[in-house]
């Protein structure tokens, strides 16, 4: 049996190339890595800003961070829930922190500030050492120990008698924070508990993020007490774990039902297993080498790549219809043989003039899809050409359609008599597409989130429950290192305070709270005074106070031993919740350090303007404020203006194959008609129902012209020169294909996943207009009048 | 952090006090008549001088301001010297605003200062059932001059022992006691209501 299988594939070299194609794509996609973030959708070529945001989007510490809310069942059983699961989630490696408003979990935070009071705080000066500086700190400390809380100040005071600590700690809880039930963050209405947590695994990695959530579920399960408590949860990892879930299962389930139909409707007409099962060879082998050559190419598949890939199943399928129907069965002689090719050539080569605009996008997002389609495109058409008809037996058994050609080219001459109306429609259309062509494109940002507005909202709610800070305006400045992000840090701080006192700013974050730079640490250890100075300068100092200098031994030598002890570094922080907050301003790149501190907006907003004009003092060159949401939403514009640019390109050169290869005016303008109507006409249909047209329409429509041109061809070849029963072959085989791809479609535009759905709802409706538009308009009038 | 922020006092409303005096003139006070005379008030506003004897000073350390409660669990304290500050406890939830800075938490993360507090405001609300919950109760004294004595059924981190002393339903001097022998001592007089 091998000896013979061996000597087949010998005698047909174009299988072999075939399967060895097939098992080197096989190989190619094993090893892919499938994505569903929102990199695919960023600019390739970013600026400092955009690449900014690309950053904090994959890498940054707020793509890290997930809110859980805990609702349902009573209050007390939230709380205690929330402690059950935060403690159960500390336990685990998968979270750098969790954070539920426990105070045991910021009890290293207060040692840590304790414990390095006189290199962090910045009232130690030589001014505040000196005997007068000393008396008027220490008596302001004993005021504050007559107050409400002395009694618990009274510990501090021996060895901290100036009240650094005390300065460090209400700094921190400054900041504010969500409100507290029995211990536990929790909204506003106590209906809900609230968790912060941080995972070890990064933005961009779908497969690590996935994997905690389904650690925060199971923890959750096991940690409640009520069964009637419930989980929420939400963040930017959970939105792409999310998509990427729901697109998997949407590929998934659309894949195979549109399979279904096409192997229902292939099998009415083919009655053969055999030809069925040839038919999906170039869908096959097409997919395949799509799926291979963006791996290849870019590193990675985008989910919705692969999405938007299950709709080539409704191409693909054309070609061997095309040919099942037409070429073999037709006339066998050379020159129909060859005829038929050059058609297929043509429509081919149209489709992939159209993708190929979209390879030089900017946007990987885009590439991805032209690059696939193009892949895809011609694998399926090599498979037809030279693959089909080596595994074909000599004589097809196929159904006999000519009583259904028949009956559709009764159809189709209905269709030629109805010009008028449908030119008339068109010219409805465009004429309404022109004046309301503002209104026709999408530019928000949100038309890409494949996230559900119900998800959007959630995490709205709960992180303005969380207060949490919405981090939209950040001040970014690139550095060498570490050293460098501090000191820039400092160099900021006055301008920054100055905007606050002006009410420019609300307030702002900074790293310096818990790690000064170098130069400053040893600054505030030269203003300290050695053990004998000290103990003589406190002598004078507590002359008349309540106080005797011999209590404050403790003070002495913790002063003593910040003298002489190494400054901070940033591993003294691990194990507090600051080193979280630090990591997020002071970020460590792929080279060298970026300084984030994020600002907060006065309840006018944050004018940027102002806040840059005043910033530019600071002479600091790269220095940028970025408004996160502006960037996005800038981004996108682009990305739009960039893909209908490009669709504009790839149209030109669809119309230039189209005219070169029929060299003839009326013909070219009979074959463009029907495409040009039918993008129209979806145009004009989404509009009045109340879709404004994302980029993903675009691409849809890109598609809408490439499959047309295939009908509009075909019956312009065939109106040429075919013998009637040739036409009601290709008139067949276009209803099939266009069949099998209005339901590829049709079942796309049922998706849940936005994007996919805004793809199904151009191109099914756009391929069936291609199809009665190339009907009426393409054939040749000699033969159809 | 909000422990001390109890220290408040509840005056009797004027009937109450008088009834008071005179069911229980002939026998030995109990608690439970106590407890219903301070349960008779439901807002109250006092002024309050507080000093506090710390072993490391010299000399004690004051403060005064203003106390004021409202029934069941509203407590408010207002020092005016020598560094204004206020503290206010609703329910659970404690604020504690000095100067500009404003800090909120909950007595919960504080199980040891809660008995503690609570065991002020429970007086102050003359819930009985809620200070036996937590405190061994002496009561000494008549109506007319009466003294509690409150020692933690629990060992508790902050305080060793609170004396509460009181003319009829109104509270006059708190004295609390911790374990290293430091006390605060508060007195406290009644303002007319406004």
């Amino acid at each position: 049996m091998p000896g013979t299988a061996l000597a087949f594939l010998r005698r047909k070299p174009a299988l072999l190339i075939w399967l060895a194609s097939v098992l080197a794509c096989l190989l190619v996609v094993l090893h892919t890595q499938f994505v569903a973030d929102m990199s695919a959708f960023l600019p390739r070529n970013p600026d400092a800003e955009q690449r900014m945001l690309v950053e904090q989007l994959r890498d940054g510490t707020v793509a890290r961070l997930m809110i859980i809310g805990i609702e349902g069942a009573d209050a007390p059983a939230r709380h205690r829930s929330s402690r059950a699961l935060a403690a159960s989630l500390r336990a685990s490696q998968a979270f750098i922190t969790v954070q539920n408003g426990e105070a045991a979990m910021l009890e290293r935070d207060r040692a840590f500030y304790f414990n390095n009071r006189y290199l962090l705080s910045p009232a130690v000066t030589p001014e505040r050492f000196s005997s007068e500086g000393l008396r008027s700190a220490i008596s302001d400390s004993l005021d504050n120990l007559s107050g409400t809380t002395g009694m618990l100040l009274k510990s501090l005071l021996a060895r901290d008698p100036t009240g650094e600590t005390l300065n460090l700690i209400d700094d921190l809880q400054q900041q504010g924070g969500p409100r507290l039930a029995e211990g536990v963050w929790v909204s506003r209405d106590d209906s809900r508990a609230l968790l912060l947590v941080q995972t070890r695994a990064a933005g961009s990695d779908t497969d690590g993020l996935a994997e905690a959530m389904q650690i925060i579920e199971t923890r959750f399960k096991s940690s409640r007490s009520d069964p009637a408590l419930r989980m929420v949860i939400t963040g930017a990892g959970v939105f792409s774990v999310h998509s990427r879930d729901e697109i998997k299962a949407e590929c998934t389930r659309l894949a195979g039902l549109s399979t279904l139909f096409v192997i229902i409707l292939l099998l009415s007409v083919y009655r053969s297993l055999r030809l069925l099962a040839l038919g999906m060879l170039p869908v096959a082998s097409g997919a395949l080498v799509g799926v291979t050559a963006v791996s290849l190419g870019f590193g990675n598949v985008h989910g919705l790549t692969l999405g938007f890939g299950t709709t080539l199943i409704g191409e693909a399928v054309d070609y061997a219809i095309y040919y099942f129907v037409q070429a073999r069965h037709g006339s066998s002689e050379a020159a129909g043989q060859r005829r038929f090719w050059r058609t297929v050539s043509i429509g081919v080569l149209t489709s992939i003039c159209g993708f190929a605009a979209l390879l030089v996008s900017g946007f990987p997002g885009l590439a991805q899809l032209g690059l696939y389609s193009i892949g895809g495109l011609l694998a399926a058409v090599l498979v037809t050409r030279y693959v089909l008809p080596a595994l074909l037996p000599a004589k097809l058994a196929m159904r006999d359609i000519r009583p259904l050609g028949a009956r559709m080219a009764r159809v189709a001459q209905q269709l030629v008599r109805l010009r008028g109306l449908l030119l008339a429609l068109i010219i409805a259309a465009a004429a309404l597409l022109l004046l309301r062509h503002g209104e026709i494109w999408n530019h928000s940002i949100s038309a890409l989130n494949p996230v559900p507005l119900a998800a959007q909202e959630l995490d709205g709610q709960l992180r303005a429950e969380l207060g949490a800070p919405d981090a939209r305006f950040l001040l970014a400045l690139n550095v060498a290192d570490q050293q460098a992000a501090l000191v820039a840090a400092e160099q900021l701080d006055p301008q920054l305070q100055k905007l606050v006192e002006q009410g420019l700013l609300a307030g702002y974050e900074t790293p310096l709270r818990m790690l000064p730079s170098l130069a400053t640490q040893s600054r505030r250890q030269a203003a300290l005074p050695d053990a004998a100075s000290l103990r003589s300068r406190l002598d004078s100092a507590l002359q008349g106070l309540p106080l005797r200098a011999d209590k404050l031994q403790g003070f002495i030598d913790d002063v003593a031993a910040t003298r002489a002890r190494a400054p901070l570094q940033r591993s003294d922080l691990d194990g507090t919740a600051s080193a979280l907050a630090f990591d997020a301003m002071v970020v460590q790149r792929s080279s060298g350090y970026s300084l984030l501190l994020p600002l907060r907006a006065p309840a006018a907003g944050i004018d940027a303007a102002a806040v840059r004009q005043a910033l530019g003092t600071a002479q600091m060159p790269g220095l940028l404020l970025i408004d996160l949401r502006d960037q996005a939403e800038t981004l996108y514009q682009r990305y739009l203006n960039e893909a209908i640019t490009l669709s504009a390109w790839g149209l030109l050169a669809v119309i230039l194959v189209i005219a070169l290869s029929l060299r003839s005016l009326p013909r070219l303008l009979r074959v463009m008609l029907p495409l040009a109507g039918s993008v129209v006409l979806v145009m004009a249909g989404l509009l009045l129902s109340g879709h404004s047209l994302s980029i993903l329409h675009l691409i849809g429509l890109l598609l809408t012209v490439a499959i047309g041109s295939n009908y509009a061809l075909f019956f312009d070849q065939s109106g040429a020169q075919d013998a009637p029963e040739m036409q009601q072959r290709t008139l067949v085989s276009l209803v099939l294909a266009n069949l099998s791809t209005v339901v590829g479609f049709g079942l796309l535009g049922s998706s849940s996943v936005s994007v996919l759905a805004a793809l199904g709802v151009t191109v099914g409706p756009g391929a069936l207009l291609s199809l009665l538009l190339a009907a009426a308009f393409a054939q040749q009038p000699d033969k159809t009048s | 952090m909000s422990f001390r922020l109890s220290r408040l006092i509840v005056l009797l409303s004027l009937l109450g006090s008088m009834l008071a005096l005179n069911l229980s003139a002939a026998a030995e006070l109990q608690l439970g008549d106590l407890m219903r005379q301070l349960a008779q008030t439901r807002t109250a506003r006092a002024s309050f001088v507080e000093q506090k004897f710390i072993g490391m000073l010299d000399k004690p350390v004051e403060s005064s301001g203003e106390l004021s409660f409202t029934a069941p669990d509203q407590l408010e304290k207002r020092t005016l010297q020598p560094k204004p500050e206020a503290i206010i406890l609703r329910g659970n939830e404690l604020t504690l605003e000095r100067g500009k800075r404003v800090l909120r938490a909950s007595l919960l993360e504080f199980p040891d200062a809660a008995v503690f507090v609570e065991s002020i405001r429970a007086t102050l609300a003359g819930d009985q059932h809620a200070l036996e919950a937590v405190w061994r109760v002496e009561l000494d004294g008549s109506l007319a001059r009466w003294t509690l004595r409150l020692t933690p059924l629990a060992s508790n981190a902050y305080v060793n022992r609170i004396r509460i002393a009181g003319v009829r339903g109104e509270v006059r001097q708190i004295e609390i006691e911790q374990h290293d022998g430091d006390r605060s001592l508060m007195n406290i007089t009644r303002l007319s209501a406004p």
